[in-house]
C-alpha cells in the first residue's frame, strides 16, 4: 500500500494524458456530477457531495475539499464504452450493387479532429466506483464474451485504464452491499485510491491491481503508507458500508419474480410508472439498443446507426401492427424481472449493481428495493394465510 | 487484422436472382452472393436479417432447401415498410444478408418418429425447408404429414408444390381455409379441425407447429388432447428483432433470446411463458 | 334390412347411450347417399333430420346476394351435420351441399324429437351430446372469426 498527495493525483492525470489517454473524470455541470474530459485535478468537483433520495438529487457543499466526496451522478461510464449513438456502417449504392463500408473503425464520440476514423480512442476513467467496475464487468460478459462480440466495445475496453476510488460514504439510494458489489473495489482496476481528509492532511492511499497500474505508480511521487493511513482507509470503507441508504434481500429473487408474474403489485406500480425510460438511461448495465437507417439526399449513400433503446417504449416490442407489451405494467415488469431475475439465467449474475440511480432519477420515485420488499412481504402473507 | 466477429452487424452483399409472387401479399426471392462464389449453409428453421438499402432490416425465415447451398430462398409477406420495399426489388437488385441465426427444427431428433407439421398462413414458409429435409431422408421417419391452414384459397402458398407432395404415397397433405367462395371443394375450418382426423401415433410423434401465436396456442392444445406429450411439440416464436445476435435486447422472451435460444423451442421449455399475457 | 345399431354404437356421438335408446335411434335411422354437388338441405326448410357422415365432405354454406354462396365450414367423416331439428322453430339456418360423393346415416329428427318430449331422459342424453358439438363448433368458429392470418 502506498500513499500520494493531491499533487500526486494531478500527476496521475498528467501522466495518462502524456501517454495518449483521454482522461474522463467527474465534473460539475448543470447542478450534477457529470463524467467529462478532465485536464487536471482542478477540473474535479472538490468540496462537493450529493444527496440522493427517491426522485430527488442535489449537490451540497462539503466542509473539506474532497474530490470524490459524491457517490454517483446521473450518467455511468457506459456513455463512453457503449455510446448513445454509433455509426455501424456506411453503404454506397452504385452500378455494381452495394458497397458496404467497414464498421471496424468507429467514429469517436464527439468527432475530434485529431482522432481520425482510423483510431479507437484510449480512455482512462478516473474515479470509477466499485459498483461501476462491476457494471463494466457485466457489460464485458454481454459484449465481449458471448457468441457474438460487440467489436467497438471490445476495442475500447482493451485499452482502457481504470483509476478506481473506494467510496467514503454510502449514498441515500445506494445498496451495493446488498448486491455484493462494494463499497470496496476488489478487482478490475489498474489503480484504486481511497481519499482521506483528516488532521493528517488531504491524501490518498493507493493500491494497484495490474502491471500497468504498478508501472504508472512507479512514475508518480509516492511514499509507503503508514499503519495509521491503512487503518484510516479501512475505517472509511467500513463506515461507507454501514451507511447504505437502501437494502435489498436477494435470496431466491429470480424465483420470487418468475412465480409472481401476475401479482397485483405489478398493476400498482404500473399505475405510477410513466414509462419515461429514465431508469434505463441512467442504469449502468442496461444495454438495449436499436438501429436506424438514414440516407443522404442523393439516395446513393446510406448509413446504419446504433442507438440506445429502452424496453419502456411502445416501439420496443412492436410486431405485426401492435406492441406485445402495451401496458405500463407489462413494461415495468419486463424491466424488473429481467434486471433482477432473468439476467441471472442469461449472464450468470444479477443485472443490478446497487448504485441506486434508478431510484434517484425516477420522476415519481419508484424504488426497486421497496418493490422487491413489498413483493416478498405480500407473497409471504398470502402463503401464510393459504397454508393455515 | 480484422476481427471476424466485427462482421456480425455488417450485411453481406447479395443479389436477387429471381423473384416471384406467391399470393397478393406474399412473394418469394431467390438470392445469390454478390461475389459469385461461396454458397449458403443453414438448417431448417433458421432466419436471416435482410437489409434493403437505406430502408431497414428485418428478420425473415429461410424457406428454401438446406441441401441446395447455391441459392438462398426467402418467402416474405409484405406487411411493413421494409417488406413492402423488398417486394419492389427486381432481378439484379442488391440486398444485404446477415445470418443464418437461431435454433433449427429438430429434424434429427425426430428420426424414427411420425412427424406432424402444422402450418398456419405464412408459417408454412419456415417449415418448407423441414419438409424438404424429411422428404430427402424419407426412410428415416415414420408417417410424415402436413396440416396446413390459411385464410382463403387465394392465400394458399406453394400451391404447385403442395399438389406434388399430395401426390406422393408417403406424405399426407391436408389443407383447410378459414373461409371460401362457392367453387372451393376443399376443407373449410380452422387448422385445428384437421388434427382429430389425422392418422399419426401420438406417443411416437414429433410435432412442429408454426403460425400466428393464437393459432399455435390452440394447435398445441389440440395435439396435446390427441395425446402428444408437450415435450414432443415444437413451436417457432417471433418477437421484434433489431440485431439477430443477442445484443439489442428486443427479442427477449422470459430468460431467453428468440434470436439465439429460438426461434424454435420445445413447447415444454416455454410453456409457463406462453400462457402469460404481455410477456 | 340389416340393423344400423352396431354402426351407430361405433360412432362417438352415440357412445354410452343406454341400449334401449340406441335401439330406438337405430329404428329412426337410414343409409343415405349424396352425389357431389347435391344440396342436402336449404336455408329456411323444415329441419327434420340430422346426419352422421361416414364418407365424403359436406360444405356448410351461407348465401349472400353479391357474393354468392360462401362456405364457412366443411364437415367430414365421423362428424355430425345439423342440430336445428332439436331447437325450435326447427328450420335450417344454412345450406348444406355435398362437395364430393357422400355417404351418411340419416336420423329422423322429428321422430326422435317427439320421443324426447315423452321421455325426458332421452332428451337430456341427446342435448348433452349436442351441447358438446355446439361448444366445439363455437370455439372453432371463434378462431375463424379472429382471422389470425391477417396482419
Amino acid at each position: 500500500m502506498q500513499k500520494i498527495d493531491v499533487a500526486g493525483l494531478d500527476a496521475i492525470i498528467q501522466r495518462l494524458k502524456q501517454r495518449g489517454f483521454i482522461v474522463i473524470g467527474p465534473t460539475i455541470k448543470d447542478g450534477a456530477i457529470v463524467y467529462n474530459e478532465v485536464s487536471g485535478h482542478k477540473d474535479l468537483p472538490a468540496g462537493w457531495t450529493d444527496e440522493h433520495n427517491a426522485g430527488s438529487y442535489r449537490l451540497l457543499k462539503r466542509e473539506d475539499g474532497a474530490f470524490f466526496g459524491y457517490v454517483v451522478g446521473p450518467q455511468s461510464w457506459k456513455k463512453y464504452l457503449f455510446p448513445p449513438t454509433l455509426t455501424l456502417f456506411t453503404v454506397r449504392r452504385n452500378g455494381k450493387g452495394l458497397e458496404i463500408g467497414d464498421g471496424n473503425n468507429p467514429k469517436p464520440r464527439d468527432g475530434r479532429q485529431e482522432q481520425s476514423k482510423a483510431q479507437t480512442p484510449k480512455y482512462a476513467f478516473l474515479g470509477i466506483r466499485s459498483c461501476e467496475l462491476h457494471a463494466i464487468g457485466i457489460h464485458d460478459k454481454i459484449f465481449s464474451n458471448g457468441e457474438f462480440v460487440n467489436a467497438h466495445y471490445k476495442a475500447l475496453r482493451e485499452q482502457i485504464f481504470l483509476v478506481a476510488v473506494n467510496c467514503g460514504r454510502g449514498g441515500g439510494t445506494c445498496f451495493c452491499t446488498s448486491m455484493n458489489t462494494g463499497p470496496k473495489a476488489t478487482k478490475g482496476f489498474d489503480i484504486v485510491l481511497t481519499e482521506i481528509t483528516n488532521e493528517l492532511g488531504h491524501y490518498f492511499v493507493v493500491e494497484t491491481g495490474s502491471e500497468r497500474g504498478v508501472e504508472l505508480l512507479s512514475k508518480i511521487p509516492h511514499q509507503p503508507a503508514a499503519d495509521v493511513d491503512r487503518e484510516s482507509a479501512e475505517r472509511i470503507v467500513q463506515l461507507a458500508a454501514q451507511e447504505m441508504g437502501r437494502s435489498m434481500e436477494t435470496e431466491n429473487i429470480k424465483q420470487l419474480l418468475m412465480e409472481n408474474l401476475d401479482h397485483p403489485l405489478w398493476d400498482e406500480v404500473g399505475r405510477r410508472c410513466l414509462t419515461c425510460a429514465n431508469c434505463t438511461m441512467v442504469c449502468p448495465t442496461c444495454f438495449c439498443s436499436t438501429v436506424e437507417d438514414v440516407t443522404d439526399l442523393t439516395g446513393r449513400q446510406a448509413e446504419r446507426r446504433r442507438r440506445w433503446d429502452s424496453c419502456f417504449t411502445m416501439d420496443f416490442s412492436y410486431i405485426h401492427g401492435g406492441s406485445i407489451r402495451p401496458s405500463a405494467k407489462a413494461r415495468y415488469r419486463q424491466w424488473l424481472t429481467h434486471k433482477l431475475g432473468n439476467w441471472i439465467d442469461q449472464f450468470g449474475t444479477s443485472g443490478c449493481v446497487g448504485c441506486g440511480r434508478c431510484i434517484t432519477w425516477c420522476p415519481v420515485g419508484i424504488d426497486i428495493t421497496e418493490e422487491i420488499h413489498a413483493l416478498r412481504t405480500n407473497t409471504k402473507a398470502e402463503n401464510a394465510s393459504t397454508s393455515s | 487484422m480484422r476481427d471476424p466477429s466485427a462482421d456480425s452487424m455488417i450485411p453481406k452483399p447479395f443479389r436477387i436472382q429471381r423473384t416471384r409472387n406467391e399470393t397478393h401479399d406474399t412473394f418469394t426471392m431467390e438470392l445469390v452472393p454478390k461475389s459469385g462464389n461461396g454458397g449458403f449453409n443453414f438448417s431448417p428453421g433458421q432466419f436471416n436479417m435482410l437489409y434493403v438499402f437505406g430502408v431497414g432490416e428485418v428478420p425473415i425465415s429461410i424457406s428454401g432447401d438446406a441441401g441446395d447451398t447455391e441459392l438462398l430462398v426467402h418467402t416474405i409477406r409484405a406487411v411493413g415498410t421494409v417488406t413492402k420495399a423488398m417486394r419492389k426489388l427486381k432481378r439484379g437488385d442488391p440486398i444485404g444478408v446477415r445470418g443464418p441465426f437461431g435454433r433449427s427444427w429438430p429434424v434429427s431428433e425426430a428420426e424414427g418418429n411420425d412427424v406432424v407439421i402444422v402450418a398456419g398462413g405464412i408459417g408454412l414458409a419456415p417449415l418448407r425447408p423441414t419438409i424438404y429435409h424429411l422428404l430427402s431422408k424419407r426412410e428415416k421417419y415414420g408417417k410424415v404429414m402436413l396440416l396446413y391452414g390459411t385464410r382463403t384459397p387465394s392465400d394458399i402458398l406453394f400451391r404447385k408444390e403442395l399438389e406434388q407432395w399430395r401426390g406422393r404415397f408417403d406424405f399426407e397433405v391436408e389443407l383447410t381455409v378459414d373461409r371460401a367462395m362457392g367453387d372451393w371443394r376443399g376443407n373449410v375450418g380452422v387448422v385445428t379441425s384437421l388434427i382429430p382426423r389425422a392418422s399419426f401415433d401420438p406417443l411416437n410423434t414429433t410435432a412442429m407447429v408454426c403460425g400466428p401465436e393464437v393459432m399455435m396456442r390452440f394447435t398445441v392444445a389440440e395435439l396435446h388432447k390427441r395425446g402428444v406429450p408437450l415435450k414432443d411439440i415444437h413451436i417457432s416464436m417471433e418477437r421484434n428483432m433489431k440485431c439477430g445476435i443477442g445484443l439489442c435486447g428486443h427479442c427477449q422472451y422470459g430468460p431467453t433470446f428468440i434470436c439465439k435460444d429460438g426461434p424454435v423451442y420445445p413447447f415444454e421449455a416455454v410453456q409457463h411463458l406462453f400462457q402469460k399475457r404481455e410477456i | 334390412m340389416e340393423s344400423l345399431e352396431p354402426i351407430l354404437a361405433e360412432h362417438p356421438f352415440f357412445k354410452n347411450l343406454p341400449s334401449d335408446y340406441l335401439k330406438l335411434a337405430a329404428g329412426c335411422a337410414a343409409n343415405v347417399r349424396f352425389d357431389a354437388g347435391m344440396y342436402i338441405f336449404r336455408e329456411g326448410q323444415e329441419a327434420n333430420d340430422f346426419y352422421l357422415i361416414r364418407q365424403g365432405k359436406i360444405g356448410v354454406e351461407i348465401y349472400g346476394p353479391e357474393r354468392g354462396p360462401i362456405t364457412i365450414q366443411t364437415i367430414g367423416p365421423g362428424e355430425i351435420l345439423g342440430w336445428s331439428w332439436l331447437i325450435p322453430p326447427y328450420h335450417w339456418r344454412f345450406d348444406a351441399r355435398a362437395l364430393e360423393l357422400t355417404r351418411a346415416i340419416a336420423l329422423d329428427g322429428k321422430c326422435l324429437r317427439n320421443k324426447c318430449e315423452e321421455d325426458n331422459r332421452l332428451g337430456y342424453e341427446l342435448l348433452k351430446r349436442f351441447a358438446d358439438i355446439l361448444e366445439e363448433r363455437m370455439q372453432a368458429l371463434r378462431l375463424q372469426l379472429l382471422d389470425v392470418y391477417n396482419p
